[in-house]
């Protein structure tokens, strides 16, 4: 396989980790725009296993991802007891909180960048991805799935129902920053270097953006948004800036025309 | 020496400031954070430096710049709280994350990416009190962005349209069936977030002669940030979060130099949006929608 080719499909497999990683959070109703902060911590600490405990590169991605995780777990708590609109704030100030503390910690490069030396090869990033997407079909199969909709369709009804709405969105929302971290852990040491500059809150407005382009009824709908997210710009080959502004045109059209995403509930799939 | 930081802090801080009242108008009237902000910024921004390379008369410079704001708003209405009554919460919040792509990468591509130097259209005059200095300009900048409130407060507190978008505030629908004239009242919203938005953009590329593709991204980060601060809905309150910010800012690049700037205000943000999500001046929040 091309170097070319590969690192493509390595691209493809990490944002529908990425993806998923939205999604959970949103369809339990949060607008998290703070994954990019998961994907940094995930990055970061799972590079630093890797580098000073020279932790096998698959054992410091997963303890990346459960550092992403528990830090997410922690910080739900105050976070979600905000709701809609100031939620979001709440998630993106995080963000920018995260990057900015990272870009001050010198232990791991501060604003200089941090190399990661370990490798992951594409076959192991491939494999996590393919099993992310198989636990997510899994898990939207199990009474978990549908409490987590139920939540979002209606709180209150979710709440009266006997389900612990609280616990639910907190769940979904540590799930989402698991996978954040574990998508920034494989994404480290793929690349082998990472740089906290990237993970602003506009990369996380992409996130939220290709996976609502997908939409968020179905869990088929993440997984297109980061196909096409991720092919679209290398089939079209311009100036990186034209692929953002067929991007943005294309999610703008969307919008308009069928704004709960591409993949409905009862398109063509159950049809 | 802290009377000047305390200067430049307040200077900065009325450029937050008209970015601020921009974003609280959508919020207070529409329910709506408008991601396009950071992108009419910019484009006014990048705006006033192509005009004034060009040789363009700095007055008419200005009017064009803050004219683009204007118009490139109501595009954006067109495509967001126009599909709003009919689509989910959530998706006026990401078309104008869209538009906001949008706006960035046709500068890049028309423009570049490259940091660009503004040049200035007139002598600089700065007033000295004692040691501390003050630029004309950006004191220029500061009643310009105070007027303008003051425009607006009086516009929302006494005139027809302002009882009809504080009406639409209270509940859009039981507006429309009281007749305001929904379709055409909500699109002063937009316009006069885009002009203040353009404005500031314009200030800020006087005022520290650079503009670049993605100047508006930090500036408007700021600019959400004020208006929590003050309080989401309260244009006085943007005003003062904004001038809290500026300071906050210029102090805490003194103190703990310019890379803790990004924790110092966004950690007030996360702390003031767990302790007090109203803000400094906000009233009762009503039930949000997104």
């Amino acid at each position: 396989m091309s170097g070319y080719l590969e690192s493509v499909l390595v691209l493809l497999a990490i944002n529908v980790i990425l993806a998923y990683a939205a999604f959970l959070p949103m369809v339990a109703g949060q607008l998290n725009l703070g994954v990019a902060a998961f994907v940094a911590i995930g990055a970061y600490s799972a590079g630093y296993c890797s580098n000073s405990f020279s932790l096998h590169p698959v054992s410091a991605a997963l303890a990346g991802s459960a550092v992403a995780g528990t830090i997410g777990w922690l910080v739900a708590f105050p976070i979600l007891r905000t709701r809609g609109i100031y939620l979001a704030l709440a998630t993106f100030a995080l963000n920018q909180v995260v990057q900015g503390t990272i870009l001050n910690l010198d232990v791991v490069g501060g604003a200089s960048g941090y190399p990661v030396p370990a490798h992951i090869g594409f076959p192991v990033v491939a494999a996590f991805s393919l099993a992310v997407i198989v636990l997510v079909f899994l898990v939207f199969r199990t009474r978990f799935g549908i409490s987590v909709t139920a939540v979002s369709d209606d709180e209150r009804a979710a709440d009266l129902m006997g389900l612990s709405v609280r616990g639910l969105q907190s769940a979904a929302f540590t799930a989402g920053a698991a996978l954040a971290g574990l998508a920034g852990a494989l994404y480290a040491h793929h690349f082998n270097y990472i740089e906290a500059q990237n993970y602003g809150v506009l990369f996380s407005i992409y996130i939220v953006l290709y996976v609502l382009l997908g939409g968020t009824q179905t869990v088929f709908g993440p997984l297109l948004g980061a196909a096409v997210f991720t092919l679209l710009p290398e089939l079209l080959r311009g100036s990186a800036a034209w692929r953002y502004v067929i991007f943005a045109c294309l999610i703008i059209a969307i919008m308009s025309l069928r704004p709960q995403g591409v993949i409905l509930k009862r398109s063509w799939f159950s049809r | 020496m802290l009377e000047q930081q305390l200067v430049n802090g307040l200077m900065l801080g009325s450029v937050y400031a008209l970015v601020a009242v921009a974003f609280t108008l959508a919020i207070g009237v529409l329910n709506f954070l408008n991601f396009s902000i950071p992108g009419l910024f910019m484009v006014a921004g990048m705006l006033t430096w192509f005009l004034l390379r060009a040789g363009v008369p700095w007055p008419i410079a200005a009017l064009l710049a803050v004219a683009s704001g204007g118009l490139l708003s109501l595009v954006v209405e067109r495509f967001t709280y126009r599909l709003m009554s009919r689509s989910a919460h959530f998706v006026p919040l990401v078309t104008s994350m869209a538009f906001l792509i949008l706006f960035e990468n046709l500068v890049l591509v028309i423009w570049g990416s490259d940091m660009q130097r503004v040049p200035l259209p007139f002598e600089t005059v700065s007033w000295r009190l004692g040691s501390t200095v003050i630029a004309v300009p950006q004191l220029v900048g500061l009643a310009c962005a105070v007027l303008a409130v003051t425009f607006l407060d009086v516009l929302l507190k006494r005139t027809r349209i302002g009882r009809g978008l504080r009406t639409i505030a209270e509940d859009p629908e039981t507006a429309a069936m009281l007749g305001v004239a929904v379709g055409r009242v909500v699109p002063v919203v937009f316009l006069a977030g885009g002009l203040f938005t353009a404005l500031s953009g314009f200030l800020f590329a006087i005022n520290y002669q650079q503009a670049s593709p993605f100047m508006g991204e930090e500036i408007a980060l700021k600019g959400i940030s004020a208006m929590v601060v003050g309080g989401m809905g309260n244009i006085w309150g943007a005003i003062l979060g904004g001038l809290l910010i500026g300071v906050v800012e210029t102090f805490a690049i003194q103190g703990f130099g310019a890379r803790a700037v990004d924790i110092c205000v966004y950690g007030l943000l996360l702390a003031i949006l767990f302790v007090r999500p109203t803000g400094l001046l906000g009233g009762v929040i009503r039930q949000q929608r997104m």
